[in-house]
């Protein structure tokens, strides 16, 4: 009898957690996930093209000072590694919204009575 | 209490499918609520079947024989620890393990990453839920550790070799490994049902990776040393199907944990890595399904049972869908880079990679090749210890050739001219060592250990050179460690494969067997230690007739060791190897009592040199292990920044 009500009671603890998100109040009428948008994605990506690109320079710097790349390799590799950094940056601000930027606004001048 | 456990499994099966339906659904209509009850019932599942799991335990613990299976595997002399151990001990008790394990991991990992991963997690919970439906449908329905019978006086009892403390912590590291491998699956999966295959999941996963590459790392040595001293032939690695079960999975999570930098770094080598962890994954349940079968024959397989046919439908199944969906997505999976020179970083792990896979498959060969006969030809063939070895020394000393050579080649590219001038420090020292142990004649007569001990100096020496001139280069070494922790604990694992494999060199190229029989007083020297058969003691402990030879040492090495055979009171027999160790030659001398003949015993005496190495390249493995897998706020941060920056 205590193993049946032990049970009930898991299966009551177990029904009820599942439909806690149900029984909360909706933080809102949206019930869809929040998942990025195409554009975020796009973004997203991007921003870790900029990530591998900047971490490949890092990487080719303690390199160069470890030994592993000598002087001529070092000078054959930075310069298109700086280049693929320039483009991912600025692949990725043509992809950034422009923030609309409001001018503050100018104090009127009083006039001097 | 056997109805409560029963009942809490069909709570664990109820939830495990409302999971897993209403998951699907929730990820497919993009419903927020539903999601997230999906992955409460996930959660719900983990606290239900700990309490089968619990009352399982409690049973065991409490000998309570009203229970089949606790009649069925303990007894009631079995000391309580044993008893304990009894849960995966048999069958039944092994899949609540793996259920518990599963739901539980599964939990933390979606729980951790629930805000980051929003959009994977979504699909992450129905792909756990699957596989813990099945499982949670097997202990319903199939292999239920709850059957009860009328109680009955005493238990069948443990298998004698089970009753070690090696066994108390060996299967359940293996089923951390085995069932760790199903989180990085299931984020694969869901990066590629979301179509979101940026690099997040790799974040989220790789310390689950790791994690579950650790514990089966450690819980295969574990074994070793458990069949070493337990199992009484005088190894630690049989190639059994069951020990091979576990090296597979392990060979491809190494695989794929290198790889997956090339991914990182490069943002190359997705579909393989997709491939890889799928892989690992149905490694893992491919070696639950040969050890549980009973379709290969071991030592190791205790329960056979009629559920292989249940693991081969799911193995064929999970792969089918694997394979489904990394042909969906293979649009977003096509690198955008390419290799830029075959004498490159992502070069050599994809070298080292093809090595790993390419010993997986054969050991795979090797494993499924009895059972292929069988189907086939009616008559079962199996592969002996020469083709494994064979393919051992074919792949692993390339192997370790690499994982000296990988670490000093730069990303992108390395010109020869800069890779003689990093690698003339390794290449002197390695070479100094291979004609100092010629001369020395330390190398005896086996090429394969000679080359082996060479590359280990190679290997060891990049190590080195690689940490003086890291330390050089930003000023201390433990900046250096805490700069890049998943590198330098990679090397403490390369320094720890290294002592394994001059242990495996040492211990089986260069070891002397004798086989002789002993009259008291009579000795038989081997490798300068001489062995004198003093006398015969016969004593009873709670379960067993315990008989044994004490045996004193003499020459290299002094000391006494005693070695015999237990009697149990339930008829099985088992073993008890005698080892002395002599800890500055990392050496052991193991003899075993083979027959007795009155007072007259036949003994097989082994000189080991070196294998205590294996055992220590544990401790540095799992010390490098921790420190790769030391979790990074950093990477945290860095990927929250990310996703703030694309949503701004």
């Amino acid at each position: 009898m205590t193993a049946i009500l032990l049970g009930a009671l898991i299966a009551a603890l177990a029904v009820l957690l599942v439909a806690l998100p149900f029984l909360r109040r909706p933080d809102g009428l949206d019930d869809s996930l929040d998942e990025p948008s195409d554009a975020e994605e796009r973004r997203l990506i991007l921003i870790e093209e900029r990530d591998h690109a900047l971490a490949a320079l890092k990487e080719l710097e303690f390199d160069h000072r470890t030994g592993k790349v000598d002087d001529i390799d070092y000078r054959a590799m930075v310069g298109p590694l700086r280049r693929a950094a320039a483009d991912a940056l600025q692949a990725l601000d043509k992809q950034t919204p422009k923030r609309e930027v409001l001018e503050p606004e100018q104090p009127k001048e009083q006039p001097i009575a | 209490m056997a109805d409560l456990g029963r009942a809490a499994l069909v709570v664990s099966l109820g939830l495990a499918v409302y999971a897993l339906v209403a998951g699907s659904y929730a990820a497919i209509y993009k419903r927020r609520r539903l999601a997230d009850s999906a992955r409460n019932a996930l959660l719900a599942c983990f606290g239900s079947t700990a309490v089968a799991a619990i009352v399982l335990a409690s049973a065991l613990a409490r000998h309570d024989f009203s229970f089949t299976y606790v009649a069925a595997h303990t007894s009631r002399d079995l000391p309580t620890m044993y008893a304990l151990s009894a849960f995966w001990g048999g069958q039944e008790g092994s899949l609540l393990l793996w259920l518990l394990v599963l739901t539980g991991y599964g939990a933390l990992a979606v729980a951790v990453n629930r805000r980051l991963l929003r959009d994977l997690i979504a699909w992450v919970v129905p792909v756990i839920a699957g596989i813990a439906t099945f499982f949670a449908f097997l202990l319903v329905a199939v292999s239920s550790p709850f059957m009860t019978q009328p109680r009955v006086v005493d238990g069948a009892g443990l298998t004698p070799s089970l009753q070690n403390p090696y066994m108390v912590a060996h299967p359940p590291m293996l089923y951390l490994g085995y069932v760790g491998l199903s989180i990085p699956f299931a984020f694969a999966a869901g990066a590629m049902l979301s179509g979101r295959t940026d690099e997040r999941w790799i974040v989220a996963t790789r310390r689950w990776t790791l994690a579950a590459w650790m514990f089966l790392g450690v819980g295969q040595l574990l074994g070793s040393h458990w069949a070493y001293v337990e199992v009484g032939w005088g190894g630690y690695y049989a190639w059994d199907p069951v020990e091979n079960a576990a090296l597979m999975p392990w060979l491809a999570a190494t695989a794929f944990l290198h790889s997956v930098m090339v991914q990182e770094k490069k943002g190359m080598l997705k579909i393989w890595n997709m491939v890889l962890v799928a892989l690992a994954f149905e490694l893992s349940i491919l070696g639950t399904f040969f050890t549980r079968s009973g379709v290969v024959n071991s030592i190791h397989s205790f329960a056979k049972s009629s559920i292989g046919a249940w693991f081969l439908f799911f193995v064929v199944l999970t792969t089918l869908f694997s394979v489904a969906l990394i042909l969906w997505r293979l649009p977003l999976l096509r690198a955008k880079t390419k290799l830029e020179s075959p004498l490159s970083r992502e070069a050599t792990f994809l070298y080292n990679n093809l090595l790993l896979v390419a010993l997986c498959l054969t050991i795979l060969w090797g494993v499924i090749f009895p059972i292929l006969t069988d189907l086939f030809l009616g008559q079962s063939r199996t592969i002996g210890r020469p083709y494994f070895d064979f393919f051992l020394r074919a792949f692993g000393l390339p192997l370790l050739l690499l994982m000296g050579i990988g670490p000093l080649i730069a990303w992108r590219r390395t010109s020869v001219r800069a890779l003689v001038k990093t690698l003339r420090w390794p290449i002197g020292v390695a070479l100094a060592a291979g004609v100092l142990l010629v001369v020395v004649g330390g190398a005896g007569t086996s090429r394969p250990g000679l080359i082996a001990y060479t590359f280990s100096a190679f290997v060891l020496t990049t190590i080195v050179v690689e940490l003086v001139r890291g330390t050089r280069a930003t000023g201390s070494l433990f900046e250096l460690i805490g700069r890049n922790r998943r590198r330098y604990g990679g090397y403490m694992v390369h320094a720890s494969i290294v002592l394994l494999a001059i242990g495996i060199a040492g211990s089986s190229s260069y070891a002397s067997e004798v086989d002789r029989k002993l009259s008291p007083g009579q000795s038989i020297t081997v490798a300068g230690n001489t062995f004198t058969y003093r006398k015969l003691e016969v004593s009873k402990s709670v379960n067993a007739n315990e008989t044994r030879a004490v045996l004193a040492i003499s020459g290299r090495t002094n000391g006494t060791l005693k070695t015999g055979i237990n009697n149990y009171f339930n008829g099985d027999t088992s073993r008890e190897v005698g080892i002395h160790t002599n800890w500055l030659r990392a050496e052991d001398l193991y003899v075993i009592f083979d027959q007795r003949d009155g007072n007259a015993v036949f003994f097989k005496v082994l000189v080991k040199p070196l294998v205590n190495l294996i055992w220590f390249a544990g401790i540095v493995f799992l010390f490098g292990s921790l420190v790769a897998l030391w979790p990074d706020a950093r990477e945290q941060k860095r990927l929250i920044a990310r996703l703030a920056l694309a949503k701004a």
